[in-house]
């Protein structure tokens, strides 16, 4: 028998046959082109990839992408994928949706994902509004503003994601362009093959309904002298890697620097804000039940449990 | 000849302990062959409110409660007198109007308490010095100083003083004291069997104990019965059924069944999640079955009330599951945090927005629940959706015997699976067949595509689970192709809604009858009772009294709501002479159920709805009342 050479699997071997029906120049693509080539650059098994979304125009991702695919319910995309990763550890968890489904209905589950550091990732596609039902402000909208699509200024102000997944626990927060393909798949492949739970915020265009945050805007074609509203951190020398997990003062350091940074605009930091390597939920999980470590969930046997002592306890 | 058998209360603010005395009591009962049924009302408080324990035991089978106790043992003044002189409006006016003719009452002598003055002079009144016989027994072991720090010991007193009046062993009951307290406790426990042993010499020294009416002896012969809290029983059939994954949040009376199996994580390798609410407890349990395991969640009606949008996903996705336990207390909204009603039924029967198909199934007693909540997951792999049982605060809470717990139906039922090279045990010529679209190989012996959603024959897709090579498959809360994608196509809707809406006439004529219905008794009664759920015991303990005046009395237990078995149970109401509908709830909800199922209209409905299960003697009131034309709503008397 002859052994052949691996197939080396290509972003096409990731791209579903559906038609896509995103309006023409979504940041979803971008988004999706991000999570394709990320794929491909850590070969991971289409078989191997479960991916959960929520509901909204980025909760059609899945559709496009050829993994197991999940598109469930507004806002519930982290419980659902938890429970996905709790049940089979050995697969790849990719969880995504807007943001109106991760940081306004999904708000509770987002803080308290943060809190488990569950080992898997979570992709905000962040486009200020909420698309799908026709450009209502999202919660990353500052008060004050109007798009084309709302009737009124926005009357409450928008949240820090950025802060908030610091302040929730994630181990691995960065942020990325959705027109930045490139930069996004790195991120997106860090975020995957970081261990705890990784988010990253996409800041995305919608050509639709955000007239304010657009492709120009991001570019700065109407600053004075055109130049780009964005900055990649690791550019700039910063590095939010915590070093010493054991050290909880550098730990508070990074985490202060990594707010720090999410509060800058103009320019709008991108690239990875804040990363530590803590004890996983599985590595706790593990030390409570140690065969989950070789042996996931839905591979174990749990049709023979003797369940006698038991009842034999209550005689 | 007199029955062996006795009812023995003991009441007194919540964190005195009087659950430790009131199974420690039922245990030694249950050890030395007797039956048991106790069960507990309590406040939604941790300190303070008032809470009682009843104990019924006796040489027969007992399953449920009488009004009347036989012993009360009162730690506080509220047991013996209520709550009025604390509160504006009195929420009960103590237990003396429970005692039985000429019954004792054992109370803590320290307590501002005078019989002569109770409204009930004739009844046998010891004050024992609780306090005193705590510090005595302390003394004993050179502790004497720290008695204030032991009183919590003093449910343990007022037990060994009920010993004495009704001439039980103490032995038996020192024994399983001494059976709690292993190991570094055992002193602790030592403690308990001398103030228990020093409160039954006192009433002996003190008192003329001789000739008290109730006396119990041990059972014929030692049984070792299963002594069981519904919960537990809840929870050993998830782990005998397979789970592998139970998330909760926490809520009365729901919680006691995750953290027993939490409890027990480690030894069966069944993983215990606590969420961070409901939603989220079932849309893991949701995310969690799609992968494969076997998943489940429990809950009352404010949670259940969160998770239904769970509900419509698992079933529109066809998961496989989640089981979710369902134990109602009394609603609506907050409620009656931890009181009886039967009052979801029509909630769990329709739980969220469009058609969908899911298992609805009322257990009657714990033996019903094992085997129910067992098969419920084996349902839900096979018919792929999500299966709701419904428990209660009384299934929750009772404590009771159980002669032999085994299961009729004891295989574990995966269904349809797609195993990465064939599909197993599905005939998957459907409708489609042969086109393309449905991708449908299967029959040929080829599989050209997999296909999660597949229009088979019978309405069930063989599943995968991610991993599985070649098992790929999308899925969505919209409609959806076969493939899982999205769809707004008119005949795919069709379709999609038959093959779903389709599997419950499957479910219906898998499930075996007897898990569906039981009609208890003879065919030709003048009266037929048709109840659900808990109220099993009640109505069957209430039916034997009821025949032994001659009174022809047959009972409908209703125990699969959906898909409901309108046909049998139609036949049946139909040829009934006379027919009443006997439930915890305001409006009659199973007879709602039934009019909409069968067309048969049951307009004599005895309802309850204070929060408080029926008692044996209520119910033989409210069925002696239907017999006699008459049905109204029956309240618990508190005076
Ligand atoms: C419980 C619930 N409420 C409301 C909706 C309607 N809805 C669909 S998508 C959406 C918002 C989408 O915005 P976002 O999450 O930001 O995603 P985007 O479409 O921008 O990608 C809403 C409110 C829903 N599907 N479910």
């Amino acid at each position: 028998m002859s052994v052949s050479a691996p197939v080396k699997l290509t972003i096409k071997d990731y791209k579903s046959e559906l038609h896509n029906d995103w309006c023409p120049g979504c940041g979803d693509f971008g988004i999706l082109t991000g999570i394709q080539m990320a794929l491909a650059q850590l070969q991971l098994d289409p078989d191997k990839v479960a991916m959960f979304s929520g509901i909204g125009c980025s909760g059609k991702t899945p559709h496009y992408i050829n993994a197991y695919g999940f598109h469930t319910l507004h806002g519930r995309v982290l419980p659902v994928a938890t429970g996905g990763r709790l049940a089979n550890t050995a697969l790849t968890v990719i969880a995504l949706g807007g943001d109106g489904d991760g940081y306004g209905i999904g708000a509770g589950y987002f803080v308290n994902t943060g809190r488990r550091n569950l080992d898997f990732t979570y992709l905000v596609h962040n486009n200020n509004v909420y698309g799908l039902t026709k450009g209502q402000a999202s919660p990353t909208l500052s008060k004050g503003k109007r798009t084309k699509s709302m009737p009124e200024q926005a009357i409450q102000d928008g949240i820090n994601p950025i802060a908030m997944a610091v302040a929730a626990g994630y181990t691995f927060i960065a942020r990325a362009y959705a027109l930045d393909p490139k930069h996004c798949a790195q991120i997106i492949a860090r975020a995957i093959q970081h261990k705890g739970s990784a988010l990253v915020d996409v800041l995305q265009t919608c050509p639709t309904y955000n007239d304010l945050y657009t492709k120009e805007w991001y570019e700065g074609a109407d600053l004075p002298e055109k130049k780009s509203r964005l900055y990649k951190l690791e550019e700039r020398g910063y590095d939010g890697k915590v070093q010493d997990p054991s050290d909880p003062e550098e730990i508070v350091a990074k985490k202060a620097a990594a707010v720090a940074r999410s509060y800058e605009r103009e320019p709008i930091p991108i690239g990875v804000y804040y990363e530590a390597l803590l004890p996983t939920y599985e590595d706790e999980i593990y030390k409570r039940i140690p065969s989950l470590k070789d042996t996931p969930l839905v591979e174990m046997d749990t049709f023979h449990r003797d369940v006698t002592p038991l009842l034999e306890a209550m005689r | 000849m007199q029955k062996n058998q006795l009812t023995w209360m003991i009441g007194g603010p919540q964190g005195s302990g009087i659950n430790a005395s009131a199974e420690v009591f039922a245990k030694a009962c249950s050890r030395a062959g007797l039956r048991v049924y106790a069960n507990i009302e309590y406040h939604s408080n941790i300190m303070g409110k008032h809470s009682f324990y009843r104990v019924r035991v006796g040489d027969e089978d007992v399953r449920s409660y009488r009004d009347n106790t036989d012993i009360l043992v009162a730690l506080d003044h509220e047991t013996l007198a209520g709550d009025g002189d604390h509160r504006r409006w009195a929420t009960h006016f103590g237990h003396l109007h429970q005692l039985n003719e000429g019954g004792g009452v054992i109370y803590d002598s320290e307590i501002d308490f005078d019989p002569s003055q109770s409204g009930r002079p004739e009844l046998r009144f010891y004050p024992v010095p609780f306090m005193e016989i705590i510090k005595k027994a302390l003394e004993e072991v050179g502790k004497g100083e720290q008695a204030r720090r032991y009183e919590v010991m003093k449910n343990t007193v007022g037990l060994g003083a009920s010993l004495a009046l009704c001439d039980y062993p103490f032995d038996l009951v020192g024994e399983v004291i001494r059976g709690q307290f292993k190991g570094k406790r055992s002193e602790v426990g030592e403690l308990n069997v001398r103030a228990a042993r020093l409160a039954f010499d006192h009433v002996r020294d003190n008192f003329d104990a001789d000739g008290f009416p109730y006396t119990l002896k041990p059972g014929p012969e030692p049984k070792a019965r299963i002594l069981a809290k519904g919960y537990e029983i809840a929870a050993i059939a998830k782990l005998k059924a397979g789970c592998a994954l139970q998330t909760y949040y926490p809520i009365s009376p729901a919680t006691d069944e995750s953290v027993f199996l939490e409890k027990h994580q480690r030894e069966y390798g069944l993983l215990v999640v606590q969420c961070e609410d409901e939603i989220s407890s079932i849309n893991m349990a949701v995310g969690a079955s799609h992968m494969g395991v076997r998943a489940s969640t429990a809950t009352s009606g404010p949670g259940f009330a969160l998770m239904v949008e769970g509900i419509g996903f698992a079933s529109i996705t066809e998961a496989p599951g989640p089981v979710l336990v369902l134990y109602q207390r009394g609603g609506p909204s907050t409620g009656l945090p931890t009181r009886q009603e039967q009052g979801d039924l029509l909630f769990a029967l329709h739980p969220a927005q469009g058609d969908f198909p899911h298992i609805v199934t009322a257990p009657g007693d714990l033996r019903e629940t094992y085997q129910d909540i067992f098969s419920a997951f084996n349902w839900a792999e096979r018919y792929q959706l999500p299966v709701i049982v419904l428990s209660d605060k009384k299934l929750a809470a009772i404590y009771t015997t159980i002669d032999k717990l085994e299961l009729k139906y004891d295989q574990i039922d995966r269904g349809a699976l797609f195993t990465g090279s064939e599909w197993t045990s599905v005939d998957a010529k459907g409708p489609n067949d042969g086109h393309a679209a449905n991708g449908n190989g299967h029959g040929n012996g080829e599989l050209k595509e997999y296909l999660r959603y597949a229009l088979t024959k019978d309405g069930i897709s063989p599943r995968s689970r991610p991993g599985i090579q070649g098992g790929r498959f999308w899925s969505t809360t919209d409609e959806h192709d076969p493939d899982g994608h999205i769809t707004e196509g008119v005949e795919m809707r069709v379709a999609m809604m038959r093959k779903r809406m389709g599997k419950l006439a499957l479910v219906a004529k898998a499930i075996p009858q007897d898990q569906q219905f039981t009609l208890h008794g003879a065919a030709d009664a003048e009266l037929t009772i048709v109840a659900w759920g808990s109220t099993k015991g009640t109505v069957l303990d209430s039916i034997k009294v009821l025949e032994a005046e001659g009174k022809k009395i047959n009972f409908l237990q209703c125990r699969l709501m959906r898909p409901f078995p309108a046909q049998a149970v139609g036949d049946i109401l139909r040829n009934a002479k006379r027919v009443v509908c006997i439930e915890e709830n305001y409006s009659g909800q199973l007879a709602t159920h039934i009019a909409a199922e069968t067309g048969f209209l049951i307009k004599d409905r005895i309802n309850k709805f204070d929060g408080r299960p029926f008692s044996e003697d209520e119910m033989i009131a409210a069925i002696r009342g239907a017999l006699a034309g008459k049905t109204e709503a029956v309240v618990t008397n508190v005076r």
